[in-house]
């Protein structure tokens, strides 16, 4: 049983992340209590610490990343588990993952070299009616808010449509049958599986909202670190992870780092809840079907996976 | 009829988006690939490999050292998460059933989870606060703490995947539990573990956002591991963001080394995954 004294380690690791930031940012805590999540002030030279900004971009852009992201991700499971054909899937699975294996970095430079002009140039092409709507408000930089939620969708399409596959995969095949025998069309009998994986989708898409919110390199590329809060999608504006990438080791004073670690502490609970959750709702999702499963009488049984007696 | 042919209009349409979806996704997938072969392309050359970065105006360079420092931060990273990793990702599998273990599974998925950029502070308090000093060892562990979740879960389930007749066997000759783990279902999962272990490396040495104020950056050449260091992410990083032509393209260079790891260990595992699941098969 020492094998367990190294899983212990595991355990320790997280508990161990929760008391250190708690720990650092306890100064920032005390000193600036809620009001630090309400006001907007970022002045580091005067000790003045509002985060609002922060917290702001950070759910701004990952819904809008999430808004895009989702159809896509959601077609390309149901092209890939229900449409396409079988000699397809093995390299569309492949290479949709190989999206989530670039690294961050990567998408960055791209970002600022390539969609940011992109960007830019569908921005001035905008029809004025719009730009004067407050969600295109502000002159065309192409850095800021939209070519974050670009990048952003891009790089969690994956994690949403993989595990919307697996979770498709999960409905039982019965249930289609029965809708087609019913006299259903492609369409109809998708929605009915779709219908019937909904738990499990949801998990799947706040699963790409949880990889979203923790993204740190490529949005701190394109986003243009402008604490402010805006509704403008052409807007600079800033995330939590940017913030602490781009200032964290420059913080010169117990405050400021501590007032950064608190941002730190924020997002690690946000992403603990929202990947909690997404786990608890895929869980529920495939263990619910796997009772189904067994019921099937041609996936045969599970095969023994060696309860040994101890 | 009209309304059965509204519903076979809808489904096509659905079929339509959906094949269009996968297009969408692999649109950026081909242009990321077209600008970082093309741009880097030019930049790669031997001196990339075997030079140091010169400074801003000076044409020529390289990554030596950037490139070594990956290396070494890879290899401590390695050092510390694969132990902790299989073992702990035996301990899930073998000893699955109880709360401990459930736990343990929590804490993994948990870990995998946190925000690369959250990892890296907590390095940065346990390593750097102490030593007073960004180093590769920091950075090191930073990444070895990002790849032991990885490498526990891989683990757990090829080990799952191994026969239950093969550990019946082993304990029906008389081998205690540990030993029939160890001697018999940990080396018959051995080339998939082999596999995961790749695959959590090549993500890793992708990671930018843990390495910022941990193993900080050098403009100089060391394998000392107290010292900050190098990496090929991190100098990308500062090659991007800066004004200068050059470094861009440096930058460029820097990014087609990284992608031609992550698609040649992608590649690698795929095949491996392929002739074990043939194998299971059998």
């Amino acid at each position: 049983l020492g094998t367990g004294a190294f899983a212990l380690v595991l355990i320790l690791i997280v508990v161990g992340i929760a008391v250190l930031l708690a720990d650092q940012s306890i100064l920032s805590i005390q000193k600036f209590g809620l009001n630090f999540w309400r006001t907007s002030t970022w002045d580091p030279v005067a000790g003045d610490f509002g985060a609002l900004p922060f917290i702001w971009g950070t759910l701004y852009s990952s819904i809008l990343a999430l808004l895009i992201a989702t159809p896509v991700a959601l077609g390309i499971a149901v092209f890939i588990s229900e449409l396409c054909p079988d000699r397809l899937r093995q390299p569309l699975v492949f290479l949709t993952e190989l999206l989530a294996a670039i690294p961050s970095i990567v998408y960055g430079l791209w970002g600022i070299f390539v969609l940011v002009p992109a960007v830019r140039a569908l921005e001035t092409s905008l029809p004025d009616a719009l730009r004067h709507t407050p969600l295109f408000s502000g002159p065309p930089l192409g850095i800021g808010m939209l070519s974050a939620g670009l990048v952003l969708a891009v790089m969690v399409t994956p994690f949403t449509a993989s595990v919307s596959r697996e979770v498709l995969k999960a409905v039982p095949a019965a249930q289609r049958e029965a809708a087609y025998a019913l006299g259903a069309t492609r369409f109809e009998a998708i929605r009915a599986a779709l219908y019937f994986a909904r738990t499990g989708i949801v998990g799947a898409i706040m699963l790409g909202f949880g990889r979203a919110l923790g993204e740190t390199m490529a949005v701190t590329m394109v986003i243009g670190n402008n604490p402010r809060v805006s509704l403008s999608l052409l807007a600079p504006q800033y995330t939590m992870a940017a913030v602490i990438a781009n200032e964290f080791s420059e913080a010169a004073n117990q405050l400021y780092l501590s007032a950064l670690v608190e941002i730190g502490l924020v997002l690690f609970i946000i992403t603990l809840i929202v990947n909690s959750l997404s786990r608890l709702l895929i869980w529920s999702m495939t263990r619910s079907s796997g009772i189904a499963f067994e019921a099937e009488p041609d996936t045969g049984p599970e095969p023994d996976l060696g309860e040994a007696p101890a | 009829m009209t309304g059965l042919r509204l519903r076979k209009v809808a489904s096509s349409l659905f079929v339509a988006f959906c094949a269009f979806s996968v297009i969408l996704a692999l649109i950026p997938l081909a242009l990321i690939f077209f600008f970082v072969i093309s741009q880097g392309i030019l930049a790669l050359n031997l001196n990339f490999f075997v030079h140091m970065p010169t400074p801003v105006g000076e044409p020529g360079g390289g990554m030596a050292n950037a490139i070594v420092g990956t290396l070494i931060l890879t290899a401590l990273a390695a050092l510390m998460a694969v132990p902790i990793g299989v073992v702990s990702g035996v301990y899930m599998s073998e000893y699955g059933g109880t709360r401990f273990a459930a736990a343990v599974r929590f804490a993994a998925d948990t870990l995998n989870g946190v925000p690369s950029i959250v990892i890296g502070m907590f390095a940065y308090g346990v390593v750097v606060l102490p030593f007073k000093q960004f180093s590769a060892i920091a950075g090191g562990f930073a990444l070895g703490i990002m790849m032991i979740p990885i490498i526990a879960r891989t683990t757990e389930e090829l080990l799952l995947l191994v026969p239950g007749s093969l550990r019946e066997g082993a304990l029906a000759l008389g081998a205690s539990r540990a030993r029939a783990v160890f001697s018999v279902v940990v080396p018959a999962a051995a080339p998939g573990i082999v596999t995961g272990v790749v695959l959590a490396l090549a993500r890793i040495a992708g990671e930018t956002a843990p390495l910022l104020f941990t193993s900080f950056n050098n403009r100089f050449f060391t394998i000392r591991l107290n010292q900050p260091i190098s990496s090929l992410t991190v100098q990308v990083f500062t090659y991007a963001i800066s004004p200068y032509a050059d470094w861009h393209r440096q930058a460029w260079a820097g990014a087609l080394v990284l992608v031609t790891i992550v698609l040649i260990c992608s590649l690698l595992a795929r095949l491996a995954t392929h002739r074990l699941e043939r194998m299971h098969a059998h």
